[in-house]
């Protein structure tokens, strides 16, 4: 944008000549006078007026501190020392975060509970759209009861499945130890190095299986008639019309839901912050928290802030890629 | 829908202008932030006091310990203006000291003759001074506090478990004056039967978000003999915080984590301990003795079944205890601290000071404590003076949250989640520490 | 959601069946834990701690009381001392050996979550109408970019985000103040907005205004008068979809706020009894959280697909 003559970017110009003209206007005119001035204006302006708040909002709060941060990253600035002097160190923090084992226990952390909640979110959420598509009586009010878990507040509901997690008085540990014959002094869910990083999947799953459903439902009602019933004609299976028009069509919807559960749980903070705090030891210490331990309760801003970017490159990068893969399986 | 949208408008609006009058109306009123725990209850009760003599009115900041770390530092850090008297950690001294979130009260104390001298060395040096050893004052000692125990006193006085147990180890089951001997009373009732319920050894500090697993690590660390540095070479660490005899106390703290806690107790502080000891689970409980008014006082453990004892000595008969409590300050980005000061000279006065005891605080006022009746005021008051004599304190340096941090990592992952040993998990901490210090310039 | 009939393909009754049972099996299994939080709200402390499990208790609004006060212990002697007791929740505290102390911080929280998720709501799609219309009806220069621009900030970490809101807001003295807390909310929202407004006004045809215009409205008019009814349903579901994630919102909350303008989601997991957390006043606290979300849930069962995706699957 600095390669410009002018040393600003287009956009900015005519956004603050208008924001000038209409301060400008709000200024001198009285309330009347102000509204004859502005039903004049053209659609152009219009359109600027009523895009210009928007961006400007976005600037602020995300892009400033985007830039802020990325500053900040070559910096061994602390938040929590206001006094000492900020040095610059390049790209230390970087080459630290990258060449550390934790960062990479973090990232396993994550990927094994983007990976099993997806898959699972996936299965039982196609299942269920696939039955509810049966259209059964009273499948609208099923519909609504299966989605109320996903509008909760994870950090809420997720505090309270500590409560349900606990060895003996829980009431998952009961219905498990009731099903299963272990006693429920055994069964530890969130103290055991194998069960935690289960534990939050279990919540994962009965928290956003719903949503993955409700799309796929989507991409099952879809599907046009006429072709189920070009397929009777030719007398196809059941079993040969799943897998040769039901699955193929509603593929580019699976595929959205993996999308945003994707990115939405690379970025998981609440729920696992509640229920486990990343322990034991770090087993279910995702990378969010490792985050914010590192900016917030270490007070290594700098150190943090170049972690977040990298975060952030990660999943942009990789969002980016399953879109394109996307698009390539829509157009197909 | 247009009409719910109007609704809605009106709705926001109308809370926005109530939010706003609301903190009018109360804009004279202190703010005290602590920590949500049995004390700050009894202050709610005590400060109705000075409510009553000044006019000025009180509103409480409580957050639970897990808490209360993060959410105060991060509000100092942002230069907040939600507290106006803060009860900060120990530790936090150093950093809120030399970053200016607290007030110098060395004029203040000058000007209302309260003297340093009147209150209880240990306290004065753990929350009160920095840096440590000068007679520079930046909090009141408040609530003196240290790592205890409590054990069922009705059942170790249980004839038949007497004999059970002399049988087996050889010794009259009383509360411990070892930490081997403590690992053997745990084992003990670990899962054995009693009243029809299965109950265990002993409940210990494994939390792992805040400062649990290290407050209870160290509490047994000190008395096997762990030193933070070398006493001639500050920051030298090598060879003191990873000691053979420091690997020795890691390695105890782990087999009595595995022998001897309920299931489940992987991330327990000071809440899930005293709800493991109430509930009746375990034969004895590490906590603060800030716990221990609430216990004596409980309908089901209370009274003559409970007992007190001072953290137990290790293998060379060194004993030592870890340090808890706090001071009282005033944050320096308060506009009203010219009331804050009146609370604390309020607070200072040797009767409230005596009520404060009284309610359930533990008072650091020499006045209070070296009364001669005072060992008899409480079932616990001995214990507590028995421990306040041994304490120490982890870093109180400006990077404690950094140092705190990597100590909490080293251990709930040696301790809780098995990984490593005990040597690893200590020279660990000594490169984490020594990255931290050469970050901060001081090697 | 109009079901269109299968004709050839309509399922048959048995298969209906099964599909039935599974699905009301799956939804009475996830609807439990939410049973249970309920159930617990109305427990006393000893009877939400039993083993087993209670499903049958005496009701009690311990966990009310709890939920709305604070608490300290004291000998029998010092509580004899005291006047009688005033109301119900004071007579249960005694009875645990216990005096109210104040009242808890739980209800100026809940005044702090309803100022901050209606006042952000009102921003972002206040901001998100108009951004909307614009990107909609008219011709702006790289209008993808923007538009992509303004979902990207979504793909952020809110912990990322948070490290330099921190340092601003520390600047601008906006660390936890209301205001500070709607910018961000409104910011964040206005990207979801934007989108599903888009998706709305897309909808509603040009030609309405143009024949406005034609009729004399200037262009802004037409916008008030033609378009706004048209999008009501529109902006309706929009606003509940925001107001939902503010409500609902945790990260930027525990990290930005402390007291003044804490909301709801943070605080609720820190209440506490005498030992660990005080269940049943914790199961009260959520029950009164939770139910403002089930209304809107229900209210809004027709457009949730349309929310949940950003506007990319309508139907």
């Amino acid at each position: 944008m600095q390669d410009l003559p002018s040393g600003k970017s287009v956009v900015t110009d005519t956004t603050t000549s208008i924001l000038d003209r209409a301060a400008e206007a709000a200024v001198r005119a009285t309330p009347g006078t102000l509204a004859r001035r502005i039903r004049g204006l053209s659609d152009r302006m219009v359109a600027w007026i009523f895009i210009a708040p928007t961006i400007v909002l976005l600037l602020a709060i995300n892009i400033f501190p985007l830039i802020w941060a990325i500053q900040l990253s070559f910096t061994n600035y602390r938040a929590n020392r206001p006094n000492e002097p900020i040095k610059n160190i390049g790209l230390s923090n970087y080459s630290r975060i990258l060449t550390d084992t934790d960062t990479w226990i973090a990232m396993q952390a994550t990927a094994h509970f983007v990976f099993w909640t997806i898959l699972l979110q996936t299965l039982i959420g196609f299942t269920l759209a696939y039955l509810i598509d049966r259209k059964f009586r009273g499948h609208a009010f099923w519909t609504t009861i299966i989605l109320v878990p996903m509008m909760l507040s994870p950090a809420v509901v997720g505090n309270f499945w500590r409560f349900l997690y606990e060895p003996q008085i829980g009431l998952f540990t009961y219905i498990i130890s009731f099903f299963t014959g272990i006693p429920p002094t055994d069964i530890l869910m969130l103290s055991s190095v194998k069960l935690a990083p289960w534990a939050i999947i279990i919540v994962d799953t009965w928290m956003w299986t719903p949503y993955v459903m409700l799309i796929c439902l989507a991409g099952l009602r879809s599907i046009p008639d006429y072709i189920y019933e070009a397929a009777e004609v030719d007398r196809a299976s059941n079993w040969r019309q799943f897998w040769s028009i039901t699955l193929p069509m509603a593929l580019p919807f699976i595929m959205l839901a993996v999308l945003f559960r994707g990115i939405e749980n690379f970025k998981m903070f609440d729920m696992v912050n509640l229920l486990t705090g990343g322990g034991p030891g770090s087993t279910t210490e995702v990378a969010s928290i490792t985050l914010k331990r590192e900016a917030f309760e270490k007070w290594r801003t700098g150190f943090s802030s170049a972690f977040a970017i990298i975060l952030f490159v990660a999943v942009f990068g990789l969002a980016n890629i399953y879109v394109k893969v996307l698009n390539r399986v829509k157009s197909r | 829908m247009k009409s719910t949208l109007k609704m809605s408008v009106g709705l926001a609006a109308g809370l926005l202008a109530s939010s706003a009058m609301t903190s009018v109306s109360q804009a004279e009123d202190l703010t005290l932030c602590w920590a949500a725990w049995d004390p700050a209850n009894a202050l709610v009760e005590l400060s109705k006091d000075f409510t009553a003599q000044t006019g000025i009115g009180m509103k409480f900041e409580f957050v639970p310990w897990t808490n209360y770390a993060d959410r105060f530092l991060n509000e100092l850090n942002s230069k907040g203006k939600l507290c106006d008297l803060i009860i900060g950690d120990s530790q936090w001294i150093g950093g809120s000291a030399e970053n200016g979130h607290y007030v110098k009260l060395n004029d203040f104390f000058d000007k209302e003759g309260i003297k340093m001298s009147d209150f209880v060395d240990a306290t004065v040096v753990g929350y009160s001074q920095w840096p440590k050893g000068t007679p520079n004052y930046w909090a009141l000692p408040a609530m003196g506090d240290v790592v205890g125990w409590t054990y069922r006193k009705d059942w170790f006085s249980n004839p038949e478990l007497q004999k059970e147990f002399k049988e087996k180890y050889g010794w009259d089951l009383d509360a411990p004056k070892t930490f081997d001997q403590l690992k053997q009373v745990a084992e003990f009732f670990q899962n054995r039967e009693i009243d029809g319920k299965k109950v265990y050894g002993a409940s210990i500090y494994t939390e792992r978000g805040s400062e649990g697993v290290t407050m209870g690590a160290m509490d047994v660390l000190y008395s096997y003999g762990f030193k933070y540095e070398n006493p001639d070479k500050p920051y030298d660490m090598e060879g003191f915080v990873n000691s053979e005899k420091s690997v020795k106390g890691l390695e105890f703290y782990k087999s009595l984590y595995d022998c001897c806690t309920p299931p489940g107790a992987s991330n327990s502080y000071m809440g899930e301990g005293v709800d493991a000891f109430k509930s009746g689970q375990v034969a004895m409980h590490m906590n603060f003795a800030f716990t221990w008014p609430g216990l004596q006082k409980d309908e089901a453990v209370g009274g003559e079944k409970v007992g007190f004892f001072a953290n137990p000595a290790g293998p060379d008969g060194e004993q030592f205890a870890q340090l808890g409590g706090q001071g009282i300050s005033v944050v320096s980005y308060s506009d009203k601290q010219e009331s804050a000061l009146k609370y604390i000279k309020w607070f200072a006065d040797k009767d409230v000071q005596a009520k404060w005891w009284s309610l359930g605080g533990f008072s650091c006022l020499k006045a209070v404590v070296e009364d001669p009746k005072f060992p008899e005021s409480q079932p616990y008051a001995k214990t507590f003076l028995d421990s306040m004599a041994i304490v120490k304190d982890f870093w109180a340096e400006p990077s404690y949250a950094s140092l705190l941090q990597a100590s909490q990592k080293r251990f709930h992952d040696y301790v809780v989640a098995g990984q490593g040993t005990a040597k690893d998990a200590l020279d660990g901490l000594v490169a984490d520490w020594t990255e931290i210090y050469q970050d901060d310039g001081k090697m | 959601m109009s079901a269109t009939a299968h004709s050839v393909v309509e399922p048959s009754t048995a298969s209906k069946r099964v599909a039935a049972t599974l699905v009301v099996v799956y939804a009475l299994i996830s609807m439990i834990p939410l049973l249970w939080i309920f159930a617990t709200s109305f427990k006393t402390p000893p009877d939400s701690i039993a083993y087993p499990p209670k499903v049958l208790f005496t009701p009690s609004i311990e966990g009310y009381c709890n939920l709305f006060t604070t608490r300290t212990r004291q000998t029998p002697e010092y509580i004899s001392s005291l006047p009688p007791a005033t109301s119900f929740c004071d007579e249960t505290t005694r009875k645990r050996n216990m005096v109210i102390a104040g009242p808890s911080n739980f209800l100026p929280r809940f005044v702090n979550s309803l100022v901050i998720a209606f006042g952000s709501t009102f921003c972002a799609v206040f901001l998100g109408t108009l951004a909307a219309y614009g990107f909609s009806r008219f011709r702006v220069p790289l209008a993808d970019d923007l538009l992509f621009f303004i979902l990207s900030t979504r793909f952020m970490p809110p912990i990322a985000v948070a490290i330099p809101i921190y340092l601003m807001y520390r600047e601008f003295g906006l660390s936890d103040t209301a205001l500070g807390m709607i910018l961000l909310y409104t910011a964040v929202n206005v990207s979801l907005a934007v989108w599903l407004l888009k998706g709305f006004i897309d909808e509603i045809p040009k030609e309405y205004e143009e024949a406005a215009m034609i009729d004399g409205y200037t262009r802004l008019q037409a916008f008030r008068k033609v378009v706004l009814p048209q999008a009501t349903t529109g902006i309706a579901a929009t606003a509940i979809f925001c107001l939902i994630f503010a409500w609902n919102e945790y990260a930027f909350a525990s990290l930005l706020t402390s007291g003044t303008a804490q909301t709801a989601p943070p605080f609720i997991p820190t209440i506490i009894g005498e030992g660990g957390q005080d269940w049943p006043a914790v199961a009260a606290g959520t029950t009164v959280f939770l139910v403002p979300i089930l209304v809107f849930t229900i209210l809004l069962r027709k457009q949730l697909l349309r929310g949940i995706t950003f506007g990319a699957v309508r139907k």
